[in-house]
């Protein structure tokens, strides 16, 4: 077997600081975003930007409800989603059929003195979910795992960060990454993502995207304290009626070893964009070498037997 | 709630165009939720033509190596020389397509400060700088006389054909390490994709090369690697569920569609004139080389196309998690 430093991924651990080799380390720090409190305000987005520097990305226009940011990128380390339903907010019954549950038609933009039809848009029938995505710091990070150059690393505090005075822009953390979070900065050359706002922790500070909510929905401190927090809130969420309260990425025993960030959500996560079930792709690895050795043994084999016979 | 009936924003099935003439369309598809259709994965940020191309070369430049030293040790100094020079030509384009491909060329060297088995680029890049200096100490015996050097030359030939197979088969779990549905559902099978392409492209590169007398080796090869990609395509192609969808339309579909066709080509001339007209053995090496080119970019377009289309993404997970709870 490698080295038990490098293969964070083969192992199921609660302690990534420590299995990297920390001897003593603070608690592992996280995120606990409750979408069930978040107003789509996008304070974060813009406390990310400004606290990390990260450049402006084009000003689109999507569509997708208010969402002009459209996901997390090199340039966009968090990220709120707008999903708009016709579904009640709360006392939600549990076996909702989805199929009614399209988006809505805003009409956008009504030409001047022409109002709506009374009554078409004002459905009681509505919600609106906002949810701030952000990277989910794995305990098994596939992106860390692939990096070939150590740009990648895990810090004290159990988060991944990128180094940009090593990263050589290989690209490979981007499609390793099984939500879509790392991406590449072409005008740079190199990858940008999330840092937890490593430099703030570091201070004491929490970070500036959980500094800027103004409801608290993205909540900042110890794993471990924010995970014993969300079964609570997802207790009296489930008690008030909100029958669809669920929690993503907590769980220890998922694909990722459960995320460094996880979250409250209202609907399944593929609503939101996030996989159902995300699993690092450097589980699979083991067997993957066993195979390219298999193959490329056979590869000698079959040089080997195309010189038998004849001429 | 059954998964089935389930749309959010009316971007069932993940597509933005023409998305309300397809819902009749999509009858006996099993619908998923999705944010507005966009991807959940990001697509590799790689150029085809620095990384698809690299696929193609790695692997005719390492089986090229094997094959070259069984020629040499056969007495097939004809079927060895172009093996040799081929490797060695196959291999530094390809470092220069890895090279370039960085978003910080200048950097490359970054990649040699760490060893990580978890990372499949940073063992290739391992097996490379073993690699190339012997496939080049190699070729450099054909083209001038080494003098007391000639060992230096040997043991290149010698090195390259056992480094060779591993050069050819790494780039597979390189793909294969990945959240990209197409690459990563089909990791068992696509080492063996992968020898196999190598296998026939080296076979082309020989009976293009090689004169008649030498070059059986390599039209058993040929019959021996195009079959065996074939195989390990089609097992693929059944494992990987609905997302074998990528490997058959748009560009990835074509590609695919020709690589097999010229494959076969290449195999049917090989074995039909390859032993008696330079011209139908010429010919029938280009079909081969042409072949494993087009599955290497096949492959990475279907890469491309699955993650692009969240369907590839979430209906496998949800089905993996159906399957996990009864």
């Amino acid at each position: 077997m490698s080295p038990p430093s490098l293969l964070s991924s083969v192992r199921g651990h609660g302690d990534p600081a420590g299995d990297t080799g920390y001897a003593e380390h603070p608690p592992r720090m996280g995120f606990f975003t409750d979408t069930s409190l978040c107003i789509g305000c996008k304070a974060c987005e813009v406390a990310c930007k400004e606290w990390n520097r990260v450049p402006e990305d084009g000003l689109n226009f999507t569509g997708m409800s208010f969402d002009n940011t459209e996901g997390l990128s090199a340039d966009t380390w968090r990220h709120v989603a707008f999903i708009e339903q016709r579904k009640p907010i709360a006392g939600s019954e549990a076996n909702f059929q989805h199929t009614s549950a399209n988006v809505i038609d805003l009409g956008l933009a009504p030409a001047p003195g022409t109002a709506p039809p009374a009554g078409t848009e004002l459905d009681s029938d509505f919600r609106w979910l906002m949810a701030s995505d952000v990277c989910k710091h794995c305990t098994d990070a596939a992106c860390l795992d692939v990096c070939p150059t150590g740009a990648l690393f895990r810090t004290e505090f159990g988060t991944v960060v990128v180094q940009e005075d090593i990263c050589n822009g290989c690209g490979y953390c981007v499609p390793a990454c099984p939500y879509g979070v790392i991406g590449k900065r072409e005008e740079d050359g190199r990858v940008w993502k999330c840092t937890l706002c490593y430099d703030r922790l570091g201070q004491g500070q929490e970070p500036a995207c959980a500094k800027a909510c103004p409801t608290n929905s993205i909540q900042f401190g110890e794993l471990d304290e924010l995970r014993e927090r969300a079964s609570g809130r997802v207790e009296q969420l489930q008690q008030a009626g909100v029958l669809d309260a669920r929690l993503y990425g907590h769980d220890p025993h998922d694909g990722v070893g459960g995320d460094g960030a996880f979250f409250l959500l209202l609907d399944e996560p593929e609503v939101y964009g996030l996989p159902p079930d995300p699993v690092a792709t450097t589980r699979d690895l083991p067997r993957m070498w066993r195979n390219a050795a298999i193959a490329a043994v056979g590869l000698l084999g079959a040089v080997g037997a195309s010189f038998a016979g004849h001429r | 709630m059954s998964r089935s009936e389930m749309t959010v924003n009316g971007r069932t099935g993940g597509r933005r165009r023409g998305r309300r003439g397809r819902r009749e369309s999509m009858v006996g598809e099993a619908e998923f939720s999705s944010y507005y259709g966009r991807p959940v994965v990001k697509e590799p940020t790689w150029a085809p033509l620095d990384i698809a191309g690299y696929l193609f070369l790695g692997g005719l430049a390492g089986a090229s190596s094997a094959l070259a030293a069984g020629a040499e040790l056969s007495a097939r100094p004809g079927l060895a020389r172009p093996l040799k020079l081929g490797a060695a030509g196959a291999i530094s384009l390809s470092l220069l397509a890895l090279v370039h491909d960085l978003g910080r060329p200048a950097r490359f060297l970054n990649m040699l400060r760490v060893f990580k088995p978890t990372s499949p680029m940073s063992v290739g890049v391992w097996i490379l700088t073993a690699y190339a200096p012997a496939a080049g100490a190699a070729a450099l015996d054909e083209l001038v006389p080494l003098g007391r050097l000639r060992p230096l030359g040997k043991l290149g030939t010698a090195g390259a054909a056992l480094l060779g197979p591993a050069v050819a088969s790494y780039t597979a779990v390189l793909i294969s390490d990945t959240a990209t549905p197409a690459w990563h559902e089909g990791h068992r099978e696509m080492p063996f994709v992968f020898v196999g392409s190598a296998a026939s492209a080296a076979a082309g590169l020989g009976l293009l090369g090689a004169p008649l007398a030498e070059n059986a080796p390599a039209r058993r090869l040929a019959v021996i690697g195009a079959l065996a990609e074939l195989a390990a395509v089609r097992l693929l192609e059944r494992r990987v569920g609905i997302v074998a969808e990528t490997y058959h339309r748009g560009r990835a579909g074509v590609l695919m569609r020709a690589a097999e066709a010229l494959s076969l080509l290449g195999v049917a001339g090989a074995i039909r004139g390859g032993h008696r007209s330079r011209l139908a053995a010429a010919l029938s090496g280009a079909a081969l080389l042409a072949a494993s080119a087009c599955a290497r970019f096949g492959i990475f377009e279907a890469g491309r196309a699955s993650a692009r289309d969240p369907k590839y993404t979430v209906k496998p997970q949800r089905e993996r998690l159906r399957d996990e709870q009864p």
